[in-house]
């Protein structure tokens, strides 16, 4: 993910923290990737900054949220009175065997389809009442979205795809350019600026999307399964480097996953089955290292 | 943990203007210009695919209405040769003949009215087989892509974003397939009946400024019809909700 310089043989190394010896010499580089981890969480900081207006305490609230999917003569409930509430700056994990809803559940966060019943709030306020403007704006501005299959623009460039939320947000062509290039850079993707999705592998095309993902400051990331389609590597980089967005900028991830190594960085932990939640795990649970969330 | 007095708060009134949801959500023509010729252009294969049903259409359109004026032209020149013919010789008799001038001009005339009528039925075939092509290949040009406007719409792309891009996209595919189905068209007839009557004299028979006329005609019928017919599905894809495009498979 970073690229970094061993201080024994000058060796340049691409690292995404994981191995934390020079291959070539051996020498110890943890210093060095602490250095340069603290120059991208200050970097970090100033590109992804939450400026909402006001402080709630909770980011998206659900109330009874129910969905019915009606498949000819059958109805099948994907979501039963679901009452969620998802704190500022959180990392919450939506756990659950497939079909279980919590795909249907990102899509009613995020805006993207329209529940039977209940509600659903995102800065307190409520979905439902939104115009078409409204809710564009909503997902332009406020929500970036991550997808299990990346769904890059295939025929534009890292680049583009990336500006391209940026241009129905009304930005200038220059602080277009300044800010794709600064969002590359950051998911170390800086010199593929003009590749097209297809000449990406699995896991740049995932970082473009976190990147895309980000165009805007949202105050929410949401993540429908981002790590579904890449191997177990690939994977682990794409989900720390969510949790290091999450940390330096205080921006809130909600993901859908089925997929364990999401439990390590997760405060929460939202176990949902059949459509209803099952149970709620803490990271304090998980990880008695962890004080807890402090305000519990 | 349930914030019963921030519940309270939300579902008030008040709740839509503390956060300042706005409705500044743009697309640039400019942009908007870009973005579908460029999908035209990288694509260019895929693009010829679809543009071929225009093409085809206009060129049959285009083949119908060019052997038309060349056959004019034809018929206009073996007309005015038999006329010189007549007139030398009655120069010739010396003896005025009005009744056979007036025949060989009649015949003419009831032939062109029987092609005329046919002719009629030939445009109004290559229409209909131009419109159903044409319809065809924008249906299957929006729907492939599916996928790719859900995403749009994640990214904050309004509805009218979505029509915009595609109806752009149409009118440059239009224009694009009705030159070539045009020229095709023109060409084929102008070659056939080049070799048909051993010579190229059919070009310079025929009334070029008709021709031209017709010309611009299809490519006029080609891009509105291939904007016509993707008004419907860029609308009907436009409308659908994220969740719904983006699951779609194709």
């Amino acid at each position: 993910m970073a690229k970094i310089e061993c201080p024994e043989c000058g060796e340049q190394i691409e690292t995404t923290g994981i191995v934390t010896v020079c291959p070539k010499c051996g020498a110890d580089l943890r210093e060095v990737m602490e250095a340069v981890g603290h120059e991208r969480d200050e970097r970090m900081k100033t590109i992804v900054r939450d400026d909402s207006v006001t402080t709630h305490e909770f980011i998206v609230r659900t109330r009874d949220l129910k969905k019915i999917y009606v498949m000819g003569e059958i109805e099948v409930p994907a979501l039963r009175d679901v009452d969620l509430d998802v704190r500022r700056g959180e990392y919450l994990s939506i756990m659950g065997p497939s079909g279980s809803g919590k795909s249907t559940l990102f899509n009613m966060i995020g805006g993207l389809d329209k529940p039977t019943a209940g509600r659903c709030f995102i800065e307190e306020v409520d979905m439902a009442q939104l115009d078409a403007f409204e809710l564009a704006w909503l997902r332009c501005r406020k929500i970036g979205y991550i997808f299990q299959t990346f769904n890059l623009i295939p025929v534009m460039t890292a680049m583009e795809n990336i500006t391209l939320p940026m241009i129905f947000a009304g930005m200038s062509t220059d602080e277009m350019m300044d800010r794709g290039r600064e969002l590359l850079d950051m998911v170390g993707l800086g010199d593929r600026l003009d590749h097209k999705p297809y000449e990406l592998s699995g896991g740049q095309q995932q970082r473009v999307a976190v990147a895309r993902a980000l165009a805007n400051s949202p105050a929410i990331v949401l993540a429908d399964e981002p790590t579904g389609n890449l191997d177990l590597h690939t994977g682990k980089e794409i989900i720390d480097l969510l949790k290091e967005l999450n940390q330096a900028s205080g921006v809130t991830v909600i993901s859908a996953t089925h997929d364990l190594k999401m439990i390590d960085v997760s405060d929460r932990v939202v176990h949902i089955r059949d459509g209803e939640i099952e149970r709620i795990e803490h990271r304090a649970d998980i990880d008695l290292e962890v004080g807890g969330m402090g305000e519990e | 943990m349930l914030d019963v007095e921030g519940l309270a708060k939300a579902t008030g009134a008040g709740g839509k203007e503390k956060i300042k949801i706005q409705r500044q959500i743009t697309l640039p023509w400019v942009e908007a210009v870009r973005i579908s010729v460029r999908n035209v252009t990288i694509r260019l294969g895929r693009t010829m695919i679809t543009a071929s049903g225009i093409v085809l259409g206009i060129a049959f359109l285009s083949s119908v209405w060019t052997s038309g004026v060349i056959q004019d032209g034809l018929q206009q020149a073996r007309f005015e040769q038999e006329r010189e013919l007549v007139a030398a010789t009655t120069r010739d008799q010396a003896k005025p003949d009005g009744g056979k001038t007036e025949d060989s001009a009649a015949v003419p005339g009831e032939e062109k009215q029987a092609q005329n009528s046919k002719r009629i039925w030939l445009v109004v075939m290559s229409l209909l087989v131009c419109g159903v092509g044409i319809t065809n290949a924008m249906l299957m040009s929006v729907t492939e892509r599916f996928r790719e406007i859900g995403t749009m719409k994640c990214l904050g792309a309004l509805d009218s974003f979505i029509v915009r891009l595609f109806l752009i996209e149409a009118i440059a595919l239009g224009v694009l397939g009705s030159v070539l189905g045009t020229l095709l068209g023109h060409l084929a007839m102008l070659g056939i009946f080049a070799l048909r009557e051993r010579s190229l004299s059919v070009a310079a028979k025929m009334d070029w400024g008709q021709m031209l006329t017709y010309l611009l005609l299809c490519i006029l019928i080609g891009t509105v019809l291939s904007l016509v017919s993707a008004i419907a599905p860029a609308v009907r894809a436009a409308r659908m909700r994220p969740a719904v495009a983006l699951q779609t498979e194709i």
